[in-house]
Parts: structure tokens; C-alpha cells; sequence
């Protein structure tokens, strides 16, 4: 074919003219054109941490697939059987049908034990990338306006992901999952008035009865993913509508958004990484044992053994519950108020809902109406920065205190020891964390300034003709230089009145808050000082 | 540009906050203004290798296809291994040979694809890239008065704000009407009070105790000084409901110096010659305790540590339960076996709210 003629009209090739026939069929029945419009060439900043939010839904859709795999085998019933499959060990042992339809599906179906193991790899891997998501998003302050709503949505995501792992970590009926949920039976009876009955309504008469697998099960396959399923997809909506932030750099600003398009680069790279994600869960499931409940055997509420332990994503639950002292319930006439185990449940609470309601206290105390696109670095927030590191901290050391028990035997000391001083931790730590990390992004921020000013030591030593050494500071280009300047400044709220000429008690809460919030900070280099600098040097 | 916020701030300082009716979101309260430095714009754009070389970009070409290719060798290897390497009945072995083969073909045929798809998109695709505006969230003031406009023709065409006691037998309709769904719940447990029933356990007068899980009975001879039992009370393997039964009635016996128990008033007679027994139900949340320590005659709750010493009456010691185990009576029958003199005195395992009543 000559040029002249692929300039003009080409005949298109079999394949073309059945692609073209195709997509008009659905257009003409969908106007699906007008989406492919809007979304095709979208564009979609890129940065490492933003795969955080991708690894959690890639895993997801793994653990829908697996999971999907084990229905066809597995029988959410507490009915006794005996068991009679191929695991020498337990034969003949009375069991429920849900532990024994386990157990055939580990060592009966080929790829049955592979899937368990992929279904709970990746079960863990999603709570993980959910909570390293969502420290991502409060260290940039990617949940200012207008992301606020969407912060719930994936607070909410969060607390369902660790439900769902709590109701199917129960399912398979083992001496580990029965204890949990002894465990989860005594929580609910330390509630007051309503506890006993809750317990007794949950379980269908008394612990554990025969209820509880089957009806964990429908919540764990039904209810559970139709509203996470449902409360995911407006996560993606509001994240097309509000598009994506990025962080600072050159020619990005807060009315753009730089990057690659979904058609084709997104696409492929996302694409791809979903295989990733899927193949590296594969891989540790075919490599690494988990959760062998054939070990631990059916449940039975007398034996346990030492050094139980829940998921790693209930361990702050269990730690809050093992750092009570001594002593602490209550008689309240012909009441027991338990406050060992409500305490913790209730400390527990106002922890997920501070996670929860954070961007409005924040937004409350900056008085900041205006939207925000561009990631901050977490150093140049450093009061933000400073409360996130308190409570990881605080996080951290409720779940270390769910193996106070192994450290205790790993390091020889005494238990007494151990809890006492985690004890001290909890109150301890989220202070020293908050004041070092507070005081960590004020430096880095000072030495960013200097670099911005003065320029980054080259390393090269030069004799000045008086003889003096000085090594010279090479200047950073514009670029490299708007990474370290372009943030936000702020400062403390100055108490006036207001329209009316009063005061009221909300305006002085919220200026000490301003000014806890914005006392300590270093502003952002400006042009001026730049000359200045410029000036100097030469 | 990001610090642009135009102009002055008159309200900087305040804590007055106003609706602004222009489109532009309102400055905040606490934000400073300063003469930021400019952005410099985009930097030119730096080619890669294969946008330069062509015999680079055909050789990464290959290298994806390699991907690709690997990826079905990878598909075909699990098939291969599901079938060559079955699970055999009885070999344990064969069982993580079959998950192995079969695990490791998998993953590589997805990590292929996914490495082959990441390396096309970075090595071959357009590098360049691209930029969209972004408009404010809120939508346009014409699509606002569209939309206020549309409430208001719905509010005047059905009188929902007019006719209040419509609107208001409405909302209480609707409030209403899940409660039979709650209602609808009360099944999900018997019918009787479960207060009696945590009260209560299999264990009677003349009850005898019985190993766990054999359910023989022990002699007051077999238990020797320093040994621990793990008990249940006769006929628990045959009862109806034994999980539950086991849950409340599992006990814990233990044989100690007489002299080393320190017995309050009123329970003399429930230790034999230094036998004692106490629920093995951890008063915290209900984790058996099944840990003891010869040397101190400590009780440990593996679950969450709490300490129970068994010469003054398993109370606390350590951890966050508050109550002490409960102890179960018990005595000698004409046998010479154990058995208990009553049920426990009091509710065993966990607190709960009408734990007195």
C-alpha cells in the first residue's frame, strides 16, 4: 500500500471492522461512548504510597476469589460429626461439621489448602494496606476538604475489613477461634444491662451453642461484603470526583492534577500491579504455612494453650484488655459493672472515633475552608505529624501488649515486669512520641530551609587565597528547590470579637487549639529571602 | 499555583467564618500571606533510552513478550502439578507437594503477567506527562439554583413543607416501621431468662469428678500431693448440650499441704484432706485457666495473665480479673471417690450485669 493511500481512507481489516461493528452495539444500547469520554484519559499522579490504597483493593478482589473457592466446600455448621477424613491424627474425633469440612478442605481437595492460605495471606495483607493507607492519607493531609466524607467512608472500610477478619478467623470452629470467641463472649457481657443478653442472643442460647458459625458465616460472605463492596465503590466515585492529590513539585499546583492517563499507562501499571499483588499472596501461601487448625484441634472450652494470639489486627483489643489492673469491677447494688472489660472496649472507641472525626477537628482548628490537592509533607505539619505519631504509638503499644506474654518468655523476664512497664508505656509513650516527632519536623524543616537558601555542601574544598578552607554550597536549580518551599503557612489564631462583640467560650477553645496547633513552625522560604540570599553570595 | 489565594485577607485572625457567594472557597482563618516563591513550571521532559534507541525498544519489546510467555509456562505448570502430584490418603507429604507446585505455578504465571504489564507500561508507553485541570467540587452556581429550584417545585407541587400533618405522620410512620424488624430478632434466643442458667452448672450433691476428657473417676487416693486434674463431672460426655455444660462446669483439682491452705470461715469442709477444686472458667472473659504452677501455686490465664493463688482461695493476684475463681465443695462417697457437695455458690466464667440478682 502506498502512502498517497493510507492517507486517504484505509480499508480496515477484518478484526477492525468487527471491533468497530462491536463497539457501536453497546454505544447504540449503553452510550457507553460519553464514560469512555469522561474516564478513558483521566489522568492519575503518580507516587509510591499512592499504591497503598491499590494493594488494599487488589487484595481484596483475591480474597472475593479464594473465598468464593471455599463456599463450594466449606459447611458453616456446629452439628457434632465425627470425623473421618484423611488427617490420621484426628480421625475419629468428635467435631463440628464446620471444623471437619476444614479439614477435608486442607487435606481432601487439592488447592483447597492453598486457597485457605491465600484467603487468610490475604486477609492480613488487606487489613495492613488499609491501616498503611490510612497513614499515608493523615500524613499528607490528603483528608482535608474536599476528602473529608471520603476519610469516613475508608474509616468505615477499615473497621468492616477487621470485622470481617474477626467473624471468618471464627468459622472453622478450632480450639484458636473458639477461644476468640470466649474471649468476644465475655467482652459483650462486661456491657452493662445489655451485656448477658446480647451474649445470649449472639449465640443463640449459651456460649457456645450450635448458632454462632452459621450466622458469623452469613455475616462474614453475605452482609459484611455487600456493604463493604457497597461502601468501596463510593470510595472510587468520590476519588474520580475529587480526583487524585499529588505532592508538591514543579508545574503542579492545587488546579491540576500531573500524571499518566488510565488509557493506556494507568491502565497497564495498575493492571499489572493487581497480578503482582496476587502472585506475591500465591507465593507466600504455597511457602508459608498459616493458621493450621488441625495443630490446635476442635474447640473444646477446657484446654488452651500458652501464647494464643488473635490476628495481628485484633491484637490492639486484646492488648487494651490485658493492660487493666487488678480490681477493677464494681458492685452496684445487685449490678456488676466490669469495668476491666468495658473500660478497654470503651478506650478502644474513642480511639477509632477520634481516627474517625479527625479531619473535622483539624479543619475546626485551622479555620481552612479552602480545598487542598496537594499532598503535604508530613515534616511541614508538624503538630499533625506529631499527634499521628502519638497515636501509632499508642496503637503499637496496646498491640505489643497482646504478646506481653511472649515477651516475656523470649526475653526471661517476669510477666509482673513486662505489663508494668507497658503499662507506663501507654501512658509514656504517645507524649515522648508526640515531642520528639514534633521536634524531628521542625529540624527537617529548618534544614530544608537552609538548603533552599543556601544551597547543598558539594563536598569540594577550596583554598581561598588567604588561606582559608571553605567548602562550597552549590545552589539547588528552581525545580529541586519549589519541593522544599511550596507549602501552606499558618499561624496561631489571635482572639477578637466577633460580629457582635462578644467572645464566646467555642472562639477561646478554638484559639488555644490554633495555637497549640501553629505556635512551633517554620515558614516557608520566601521570594524575598531568596534575593536576599542571591545578593549575598555574590 | 498552590499558595495562591488571591489578595488580601481581612479576616485573617478572626474566627468569623462567612459564606462567601462567589465560587472561590473563602480563605481560612489562620493562613498567612507571603510572597511565596513562584512556581517554576514543568521541567523539560528527559527520553528514555527506548524513546531513543529503536533496538532498545524492540529488545524491551521481547522482554515483555518473554513475560508473557513465562506467564503461560507458569499456567501450565499448575495444571500439570494438580494432576501429576495428587494428594495421597494418608501421606502428609503429598499434601504440601501438591500446595507447593501448585502454589508456585500460580504465582508465577500472575507475577509474569503483572511484571510484563508494569515493564511495557514503563519501558514503551508514552512517557510524557499529562495535565488536567481540576474545577472546584462544589457545582456551578447555575446547576445549584437548578437544583434548589428543583426541591422547591417538588416541595410546592406535594405541599410536603405546607402540610405539616402529613409531614409529620409521615416521619413517625417511618420511624415506626422497622421496629417489627428489631422485634423480629428476640428469637435468635430461646425463650427463658438466661440469668438462671449462667447460675447454674451440672454440677450436685454427690456428683462425681471425673477426668477430662475420659470421663473416669478419680479416687481421692489417685490424687497425690503437687498433681493437678482436669476435671468434669460424671455424665457430662453423654448430656445433650456438652460444649455448654463444658464451658461452665470444667474444673480444675489440685492437691496441696492442708497447712499451706489458708480457708476462710464457712468453707472448712469443701477441701478433702488439701483436695481442692476450682473452676477452670477465667473470671476476666471466660479463657480456661489452665496453667498451673506447681512451686507457687499460681493459677495463669494464658489468654490475658491473670494470677490466681490456690492457697488463699484462688483470689487475684495479678492481671485484670477482679473476682476469685470459684470454688466447687466437694468431699468423698462410700467408694472412696470424689464428688461434689453442691454446684458452685456462685456464677462461674465471666461478670455479667445480674451476676447478684
Amino acid at each position: 500500500m502506498s502512502t498517497a493511500d493510507a492517507a486517504q481512507t484505509v480499508e480496515p481489516t477484518k478484526g477492525q471492522r468487527f471491533t468497530g461493528w462491536a463497539a457501536n452495539y453497546v454505544d447504540e444500547r449503553t452510550s457507553i461512548s460519553g464514560l469512555v469520554k469522561e474516564l478513558g484519559r483521566k489522568i492519575f499522579p503518580d507516587h509510591w504510597s499512592f499504591m497503598l490504597g491499590e494493594v488494599a483493593l487488589y487484595s481484596f478482589i483475591v480474597i472475593l476469589l479464594s473465598g468464593t473457592f471455599m463456599t463450594f466446600f466449606f459447611q458453616a455448621s456446629m452439628t457434632p460429626v465425627f470425623y473421618d477424613g484423611s488427617y490420621v491424627p484426628l480421625k475419629g474425633i468428635e467435631m463440628s461439621a464446620a471444623m471437619a469440612s476444614t479439614l477435608d478442605l486442607s487435606f481432601d481437595i487439592r488447592g483447597g489448602l492453598l486457597m485457605r492460605q491465600v484467603h487468610h495471606w490475604a486477609a492480613l495483607l488487606f487489613v495492613a494496606s488499609i491501616g498503611l493507607h490510612m497513614l499515608r492519607i493523615y500524613f499528607t493531609g490528603a483528608f482535608r476538604k474536599p476528602r473529608e466524607i471520603n476519610w469516613l467512608i475508608g474509616f468505615v472500610l477499615f473497621v468492616l475489613a477487621m470485622a470481617e477478619g474477626f467473624t471468618g478467623y471464627s468459622l472453622p470452629d478450632d480450639l484458636l477461634s473458639g477461644n476468640g470467641l470466649r474471649i468476644i463472649d465475655g467482652l459483650v457481657k462486661g456491657i452493662p444491662i445489655i451485656g448477658t443478653w446480647i451474649s445470649y442472643l449472639l449465640f443463640g442460647g449459651e456460649f457456645p451453642g450450635e448458632d454462632v458459625v452459621g450466622r458469623f458465616y452469613v455475616l462474614h460472605i453475605l452482609l459484611l461484603p455487600a456493604i463493604l463492596v457497597a461502601a468501596l465503590g463510593v470510595h472510587m466515585l468520590l476519588l474520580i470526583i475529587n480526583k487524585h492529590t499529588q505532592f508538591a513539585g514543579p508545574g503542579r499546583t492545587n488546579d491540576n492534577v500531573v500524571g499518566v492517563p488510565i488509557m493506556p499507562v494507568f491502565a497497564a501499571k495498575a493492571g499489572g500491579f493487581f497480578f503482582i499483588v496476587f502472585g506475591v499472596i500465591v507465593l507466600i501461601a504455597s511457602l508459608f504455612q498459616i493458621n493450621p487448625v488441625w495443630t490446635y484441634g476442635p474447640y473444646d472450652p477446657s484446654p488452651v494453650s500458652a501464647g494464643t494470639q488473635p490476628d495481628w489486627y485484633i491484637g490492639f483489643a486484646d492488648g487494651a484488655l490485658r493492660l487493666v489492673p487488678p480490681g477493677w469491677e464494681l458492685e452496684l447494688g445487685a449490678f456488676t459493672l466490669s469495668l476491666n472489660v468495658f473500660l478497654p472496649t470503651i478506650v478502644l472507641m474513642l480511639f477509632l472515633l477520634v481516627v474517625a472525626i479527625y479531619p473535622f477537628i483539624e479543619a475546626w482548628i485551622t479555620g481552612d475552608k479552602r480545598e487542598h490537592h496537594i499532598a503535604d509533607r508530613p515534616r511541614n505539619a508538624p503538630t499533625r505529624t506529631a499527634i499521628g505519631a502519638a497515636g501509632v504509638t499508642s496503637y503499637a503499644v496496646m498491640w505489643g501488649a497482646a504478646s506481653s506474654d511472649l515477651i516475656a518468655t523470649h526475653f526471661k523476664l517476669s510477666i509482673e515486669s513486662v505489663t508494668y512497664s507497658i503499662q507506663a508505656l501507654f501512658f509514656l509513650g504517645p507524649i515522648i512520641a508526640y515531642i520528639v516527632t514534633k521536634r524531628v519536623c521542625l529540624a527537617l524543616q529548618k534544614k530544608d530551609r537552609e538548603i533552599a537558601l543556601h544551597g547543598y555542601e558539594s563536598g569540594r574544598i577550596v583554598r581561598l587565597p588567604n588561606g582559608e578552607y571553605i567548602e562550597v554550597h552549590e545552589q539547588l536549580d528552581e525545580y529541586d528547590r519549589w519541593k522544599l518551599v511550596s507549602y501552606e503557612d499558618y499561624k496561631p489564631l489571635m482572639l477578637r470579637p466577633d460580629a457582635k462583640g462578644r467572645i464566646t467560650n467555642g472562639q477561646r477553645l478554638r484559639s488555644r487549639a490554633s495555637r497549640w496547633f501553629f505556635e512551633d513552625r517554620i515558614a516557608p522560604v520566601t521570594r524575598t529571602e531568596i534575593e536576599k540570599s542571591k545578593h549575598a553570595e555574590h | 499555583m498552590a499558595n495562591d489565594h488571591e489578595g488580601t485577607n481581612p479576616r485573617a485572625g478572626t474566627t468569623v467564618e462567612k459564606f462567601r457567594d462567589d465560587n472561590l472557597p473563602g480563605p481560612g482563618t489562620g493562613i498567612v500571606q507571603t510572597d511565596a516563591v513562584e512556581n517554576p513550571g514543568f521541567e523539560p521532559f528527559r527520553a528514555r533510552v527506548s524513546d531513543l534507541d529503536p533496538a532498545k525498544a524492540r529488545a524491551n519489546e521481547r522482554r515483555v513478550s518473554a513475560f508473557f510467555i513465562v506467564s503461560i509456562i507458569g499456567s501450565v505448570f499448575a495444571i500439570a502439578a494438580y494432576i501429576a502430584f495428587p494428594i495421597v490418603d494418608g501421606d502428609p507429604g503429598t499434601i504440601h507437594l501438591n500446595n507447593l507446585l501448585l502454589g508456585l505455578g500460580i504465582a508465577l504465571a500472575l507475577l509474569a503477567i503483572g511484571f510484563g504489564a508494569v515493564h511495557w507500561s514503563k519501558s514503551l508507553m508514552d512517557g510524557h506527562d499529562l495535565v488536567e485541570q481540576r474545577h472546584g467540587t462544589r457545582g456551578t452556581e447555575a446547576t445549584r439554583a437548578k437544583a434548589v429550584e428543583v426541591f422547591e417545585l417538588g416541595n410546592k407541587e406535594s405541599g410536603f413543607g405546607r402540610r405539616t400533618l402529613i409531614r409529620r405522620t409521615l416521619i413517625g410512620a417511618l420511624v415506626v416501621s422497622p421496629l417489627p424488624a428489631v422485634v423480629l430478632f428476640r428469637d435468635l434466643a430461646p425463650a427463658e431468662n438466661p440469668v438462671p442458667l449462667l447460675q447454674q452448672t451440672m454440677w450436685a450433691k454427690g456428683v462425681r469428678l471425673t477426668r477430662d476428657p475420659s470421663g473416669t473417676p478419680i479416687k481421692a487416693s489417685d490424687v497425690t500431693i503437687g498433681s493437678a486434674f482436669h476435671v468434669i463431672p460424671e455424665g457430662l460426655n453423654e448430656s445433650e448440650h456438652k460444649l455448654e455444660e463444658k464451658a461452665k462446669a470444667a474444673v480444675l483439682l489440685m492437691r496441696l499441704k492442708p497447712q499451706d491452705l489458708h480457708v476462710s470461715a464457712g468453707r472448712e469442709t469443701w477441701n478433702y484432706d488439701g483436695i481442692i477444686a476450682y473452676s477452670k472458667i477465667c473470671t476476666h472473659v471466660g479463657c480456661p485457666v489452665a496453667l498451673y504452677e506447681q512451686q507457687t501455686h499460681h493459677l495463669l490465664c494464658p489468654c490475658h495473665q491473670s494470677q490466681f493463688d490456690i492457697t488463699h482461695e484462688a483470689k487475684v493476684i495479678f492481671g485484670p480479673a477482679k473476682r476469685p475463681l470459684p470454688q466447687l465443695p466437694i468431699t468423698v462417697d462410700s467408694e472412696g471417690y470424689l464428688v461434689a457437695s453442691s454446684d458452685f455458690t456462685e456464677p462461674v466464667g465471666p461478670s455479667f450485669w445480674e451476676r447478684k440478682l
